[in-house]
């Protein structure tokens, strides 16, 4: 499904992502880990389609198609799905409103039709009740004044609703206390199906005690330097990074 | 309220604007007229070294060859006025080149709660309705165009309503252009009088049916009586040739309640001024703005709240979007008078500029001469968010509509505080008419 060759990209001239591959199939849960600054958001806006980020090489198919050269509204479309480490608070724009655009956008591009207002509601409805959400947050502006576990839950809402391919969850349990943490994962799996695949960013082991990984990696200095199964992810709850970097530092690689 | 005028590069001001002819009425008004063309002599006409008129040179319009707008230069009937009138049962006073048009108008009937007609018919009766307001709050003193109004105004809406009177019914005023022949100049003049205690909602609509170009130099009176409540909004629309130049002037006794709206996307050259006046003590003002300009548009607000006794709150919010080389100026001037302890006064002035060539000048002016008082003012000027439009995007909207998403977010606030449902929907339809205007100009930067 998703294909990552040799791909490095920066910010401001600064180079974070150095030469990074990572492949994803349908059907499978990813999780990328790593320490602070080590790249793990760019990747996350890379793949979006961010553009203050700017690829200096590599590759990113996605089901076939070059990504690298779609606007992030055409990913979107593609079936791409950020869920933002930060939500943006958008006053003034409808949450519903917003939303029923996107998704109306989303299935246009795909030649389906778009819903009415009533059908959409509908369908609404039912999603918000798999991620607990106050329905009441729907009618305000996009992310003002949610606390920051309504933002999250807003995220995987969305997700809930545009049903995307690959969803990319950056970060998606800083934030979360226990509770929120397990709605959230509970939305999470529910939507998991053998033609959508999830890539889980994350700095700590927790999230994925609900959200079980088929595999993890290991990303340091803008490259993926170990992979495994998801008895890696509670090597490194135990042991930290520091062993890791100090094996990427042993074989040269900053 | 200015004393200080320039004395130097005077000019003879009444050409060619008036043809040295005074408009009609008895001998009272005659009176004021005189007096107003001998303030057009003291004042001259603006220049940009004038500190008010700095940003907004209005020399292009002394090149034009201005001729009073003629009756009847084109059939206008009743489906040339339909876009522009309120959906709903309001009353709706059509004025077609300046001229009164009773037969497409949708006046109150003897028995109705308020009277609403035009001005003529008040002076040729015994004028005693008009004689202790009209031209007794406009500020004549400083601005050419309000005295070149004064001395020159052919007819306009009168609107009275009694005491106690609350009129659920609002009242559109319909100003509509329709003179083919190039330079037709209209003075509208206008006096709103609500009494102790009533309550009105009053649209000056400002449009065109003709693209020519063409001046429209309107002045609109208001006087709120005790506890007085007026919803007041203003609707300029005119042409992209089009000078609009208009004077809004309220004067608030005690308690009364003020909210006023100027919504100006129209017009080659449009400056309003919104002024009120608080008389008495516990008056309330709402100015509420909304300019959009694009293309060569110059949109220039200047307003004014003058506190005059305690007590008296005024609350200002006004936002600008400018698009293509367009220029806007916001001047919001409050006067806090000695006398003027435990006032209240807050002005917003937000700016969103939609392209490198747009331009916006905007500028607070607080003079204070009490001491116990609270005043707040505070201007912005800034561009789309990034990280929104990004947010967007990632969602699957299309920069243009995540764009005019974000633009119309912008409006926002000025547009929830129009209390009245058919203004509201007539904006969203010119909002949503002008963002489409502006997809071409905006989709260059798409990334």
């Amino acid at each position: 499904m998703l294909e990552i060759r040799d791909l490095s990209a920066g910010v401001d001239g600064k180079e974070i992502l150095k030469g990074l591959n990572l492949s994803v199939q349908a059907g499978e849960v990813h999780a990328i880990m790593g320490p602070n600054g080590s790249g793990k958001s760019t990747l996350a806006q890379v793949l979006a389609g961010r553009g203050e980020y700017a690829v200096t090489s590599g590759t990113v198919t996605f089901n076939g198609v070059s990504l690298l050269e779609l606007k992030p509204e055409e990913r979107a479309r593609a079936g791409i799905f950020l869920a933002f480490q930060y939500p943006v608070e958008i006053p003034g724009v409808n949450s519903t409103v917003f939303l029923k655009a996107a998704f109306n956008e989303c299935r246009k591009a795909r030649g389906e039709t778009e819903l009415d207002a009533v059908e959409f509601l509908a369908l609404v409805k039912k999603k918000t009740n798999l991620l607990e959400l106050d329905p009441a947050l729907l009618s305000r502006a996009v992310n003002e004044g949610f606390s920051g576990g309504e933002k999250k839950r807003n995220e995987i809402f969305q997700m809930a609703v545009l049903e995307p391919k690959l969803a990319i969850l950056d970060e998606t349990d800083s934030g979360l206390d226990i509770d929120a943490l397990k709605i959230v994962s509970r939305g999470v799996n529910k939507l998991r199906r053998p033609d959508n695949a999830t890539l889980v960013i994350t700095h700590y082991q927790r999230l994925l005690n609900y959200i079980v990984p088929d595999h993890v990696h290991v990303l340091v200095h803008g490259r993926i330097v170990k992979s495994g199964g998801k008895e890696l992810a509670l090597e490194l709850e135990q042991r930290g990074y520091d062993w890791i970097l100090e094996g990427a530092a042993a074989n040269g690689k900053p | 309220m200015m004393d200080t005028l320039t004395q130097t590069d005077r000019e003879p001001a009444t050409a060619p604007f008036l043809a040295g002819e005074l408009g009609p009425g008895p001998a009272w008004l005659q009176s004021l007229r005189e007096q107003a063309r001998t303030r057009l002599g003291e004042i001259g006409f603006p220049t940009t070294e004038q500190e008010e008129w700095r940003f907004t040179n209005m020399a292009p319009l002394r090149q034009w060859p201005l001729h009073a707008a003629e009756a009847g230069a084109r059939q206008v009937g009743p489906a040339d006025i339909e876009p522009f009138r309120l959906a709903g049962n309001g009353y709706c006073l059509v004025f077609v080149d300046g001229r009164f048009r009773p037969e497409l108008s949708t006046l109150p009937g003897p028995g109705a709660a308020l009277r609403a007609g035009n001005l003529r018919a008040q002076w040729d009766g015994d004028g005693r309705e008009l004689q202790p307001h009209l031209a007794r709050y406009a500020d004549e003193k400083a601005n050419f165009f309000t005295a070149l109004n004064t001395a020159s105004f052919e007819d306009g809406a009168f609107v009275s309503v009694p005491a106690k009177a609350v009129v659920e019914q609002p009242v559109q005023l319909l100003y509509l252009a329709a003179s083919e022949r190039p330079g037709a100049a209209v003075h509208a003049r206008n006096l709103i009088v609500a009494h102790q205690g009533s309550s009105v909602k009053i649209i000056e609509t400002y449009a065109s049916l003709t693209s020519a170009p063409h001046l429209t130099n309107a002045v609109t009176e208001l006087a709120l009586g005790l506890e007085a409540r007026v919803e007041h909004c203003k609707l300029q629309n005119e042409n992209e040739r089009a000078f609009h130049i208009a004077a809004v002037q309220a004067a608030q006794s005690r308690n009364s309640h003020w909210l006023s709206h100027s919504i100006a996307t129209g017009a080659r050259l449009a400056r309003n001024q919104i002024q009120t006046w608080l008389v008495e003590e516990g008056a309330e003002a709402i100015l509420n703005g909304l300019y959009l300009a694009r293309g060569e548009q110059l949109i220039d607000h200047h307003t004014v709240v003058d506190h005059a006794q305690p007590r008296c709150e005024s609350h200002e919010f006004y936002y600008g979007i400018m698009a293509g080389r367009s220029h806007g100026v916001f001047n919001g001037k409050i006067f806090v008078r000695q006398d003027a302890q435990k006032t209240n006064a807050k002005q917003t002035n937000r700016n969103l500029v939609l392209s490198e060539q747009a331009l916006i000048n905007t500028k607070p002016q607080l003079e204070i001469f009490a001491d116990d008082v609270k005043c707040t003012h505070g201007a912005t000027v800034g561009q789309l968010n990034d990280e929104a439009l990004f947010y967007l995007r990632s969602r699957g909207i299309g920069a243009g509509l995540a764009r005019r998403m974000l633009i119309r977010a912008f409006a926002n606030d000025a547009v929830e505080r129009i209390t009245l449902a058919p203004v509201r929907a007539q904006l969203e339809q010119l909002l949503t008419e002008w963002f489409e205007s502006l997809d071409t100009s905006l989709s260059s930067h798409d990334r």
